[in-house]
């Protein structure tokens, strides 16, 4: 219960909820306590140095290469005609089963206000899939500005540490109100609105049906994230995060953090999208041992590659008991 | 422990007026972002309200001729009906259409939409009913009408003849033509033509071709001499074979008395453009219109 009041307050842009030391369990106050004084900065530093000399970007290469896969998958269907999958993300048909977009879906019955079967199919289809694999995996695995912005975020963070420029930051909150305006235009205008700006759904026509002027639209947001602020489309405006981001609520899939061996020193938090979620890997945040990362993460796995230390995992809730 | 929290309050203090502004022009900057995104998206609405977004749309596409707002908002804009088109007539749209970026268009002179796909696939692909599942076949499907817009220029009206490809050796419309085959639509290039009168806008209508091959049918199961046949023949088709005529050519009379013939529109056009495309002047002599006008019978 904790868990879907704390995703959702998070998803609307709260600031993460800090406990008090009695509502954190004996056991946890305990490691907090051993680790005091028991961690040197060359000590924490070797580990870091010894993990990052190995491998560290297993899960982002499984998921650039799943990422370019899906998509490239909708544009081998249309070219080669392979009818494997038809459409485009914001509905297509995967081996004739319909699949629809849920933000997409959700704007369409908005504005048009009936909805045909197929569409309902399709949305059911979309939205078991996401429950089972965590929502806003969407955003880190599927969505083709994702990647984009990734890129574009190793640039501006380089110019950052160049000091060339600032990162500004933005109001959390005002991706909720993006959402509620999005949804009531919709409503009211009778137009799907957001869709004329979303750059999901334009990169992905893009990519099958050949680039157009609207790519121009993503390539401003492009420049505004890396000249002004990080992520900033996906952080602090992005709808079909917020639709995501509350079906994963209530997703099995998710990344456990556990406070034994964590050294506390913040790598995950700096390379995370969604940082907020990671508040609680801050010595002092954590609820419990083990406690699992708030829906608003996008399940792409770079904390569980970058943390030195294994605090950071992929788990599936439920399954563990069951192998 | 015991100097830093005498050092914390004293820090909390000095930061404060600096926070303070920091949250301001957070919250400032919040605001213009809002601002600017939402009155980005609401540009789309300038293309909507000076009617620049309308245009050819395919088979079954809820709208009234100028009000296309339940299209625009029933469409997913995934494409799944441009790729089901066995003669790629179909097009999204483009930022330019504000709402209607990613709406399916045709542009009938480029490549119109012939029907080679017998079944009207895209509407059968559409996920959210956009294009209108309530149609059965090609003939009841109202994309539009067409017109006769510059009558000097029609061959016909001329008295002329056409020999040649319809169109120029490089244009790469499709298609279909029973007779060379009946499952893939070939390009309108290499399909020349001899005519003594040019009648081409009739001769590929597809409701006119769809006419005559209902009553081969007809003529066949007759012949065969088994009423049962003949019944079951009707039966199948229904009202749609034969559909009804959509064009023709007609006598009429130049002022000096001498007899010409032009291609008259009727009732049953149901505005899919082939013979705006097929039309060998340039620029083509019947266009498709959205909306009836004078020049259509009964309009």
């Amino acid at each position: 219960m904790r868990y879907i009041r704390d995703s959702l307050s998070q998803i609307f842009g709260n600031k993460p909820r800090r406990p008090s030391k009695e509502q954190q369990p004996p056991e946890l106050l305990e490691i907090y306590q051993g680790k005091k004084g028991n961690l040197s900065k060359a000590d924490v530093e070797a580990v870091r140095h010894e993990h990052h000399t190995g491998c560290c970007n297993k899960w982002q290469r499984r998921r650039w290469i799943t990422l370019i896969l899906v998509n490239v998958l909708f544009v081998v269907s249309y070219y080669f005609d392979v009818q494997l999958l038809e459409g485009a993300l914001t509905a297509s048909r995967f081996v004739g089963f319909h699949m629809a977009d849920l933000n997409s879906a959700l704007q369409v019955a908005l504005a048009y206000k009936h909805i045909v079967l197929n569409l309902v199919i399709g949305t059911v289809t979309v939205f078991i899939m996401w429950l089972l694999l965590g929502g806003r995996t969407f955003c880190s695995w599927v969505c083709p500005y994702h990647l984009l912005a990734e890129w574009a975020e190793y640039l501006h963070l380089w110019l950052v540490k160049k000091k060339l420029i600032k990162n500004h930051t933005f109001n959390r909150k005002v991706r909720g109100v993006f959402y509620v305006i999005f949804a009531l235009l919709a409503l009211i205008s009778g137009y799907t609105v957001f869709e004329t700006i979303s750059p999901t759904g334009i990169l992905s026509r893009a990519l099958i049906y050949g680039p157009g002027v609207a790519l121009i639209w993503v390539g401003a947001l492009l420049l505004f994230e890396v000249f002004y602020s990080r992520r900033a489309w996906c952080r602090y405006v992005c709808p079909i995060g917020v639709t995501y981001g509350v079906v994963g609520v209530l997703s099995p899939l998710r990344v456990k953090y556990n406070a034994e061996a964590c050294h506390h020193e913040g790598d995950c938090r700096k390379i995370c999208m969604v940082p907020h979620v990671l508040d609680l890997t801050v010595r002092g945040a954590a609820f419990d041992v083990n406690q699992d990362v708030g829906a608003d993460c996008t399940r792409c796995g770079m904390c569980v590659d970058v943390c030195p230390t294994g605090s950071l995992v992929y788990e599936f809730k439920g399954l563990s008991k069951l192998l | 422990m015991s100097d830093k929290t005498t050092k914390k309050p004293k820090a909390k203090k000095k930061l404060s007026p600096k926070r303070k502004e920091q949250s301001r022009r957070e919250f400032l900057r919040s605001t213009v972002l809002t601002v600017g995104v939402v009155g980005v998206s609401l540009l789309g609405v300038l293309p909507v309200v000076q009617g620049t977004s309308i245009r050819l749309r395919p088979p079954g596409a809820i709208k009234t001729p100028f009000d296309e707002q339940e299209f625009f908002a029933s469409c997913i804009k995934c494409g799944q009906c441009v790729q089901v088109c066995p003669v790629n007539a179909i097009k999204l749209a483009d930022l330019e259409d504000g709402f209607g970026i990613g709406v399916p268009f045709i542009d009938a002179r480029a490549q119109a939409c012939d029907f080679s796909c017998d079944g009207l696939q895209c509407v059968l692909a559409c996920p959210t009913g956009a294009l209108t599942h309530h149609l059965d076949y090609p003939a009841d499907t109202r994309m539009g009408f067409a017109r006769l817009a510059r009558p000097r220029a029609c061959l016909a009206v001329q008295g002329k003849g056409f020999k040649g490809q319809a169109r120029g050796p490089d244009y790469e419309g499709l298609l279909r033509y029973d007779e060379v085959d009946r499952w893939n639509p070939i390009q309108v290039a290499d399909y020349p033509y001899d005519l003594e009168l040019c009648d081409l806008c009739v001769r590929q209508c597809p409701i006119e071709i769809r006419i005559t091959q209902c009553a081969e049918k007809a003529k066949q199961a007759e012949a065969s001499g088994d009423s049962g046949k003949v019944a079951r023949v009707a039966e199948q088709h229904g009202n749609e074979c034969p559909p009804k005529h959509a064009i023709a050519l007609e006598p009429f009379e130049l002022p000096n008395g001498e007899m010409r013939m032009k291609p008259v529109i009727k009732e049953g056009c149901v505005g899919c453009g082939v013979c705006e495309m097929i039309c060998p002047v340039e620029s083509a002599a019947i266009v498709i219109d959205l909306d009836k006008t004078a020049d259509t019978p009964g309009g």
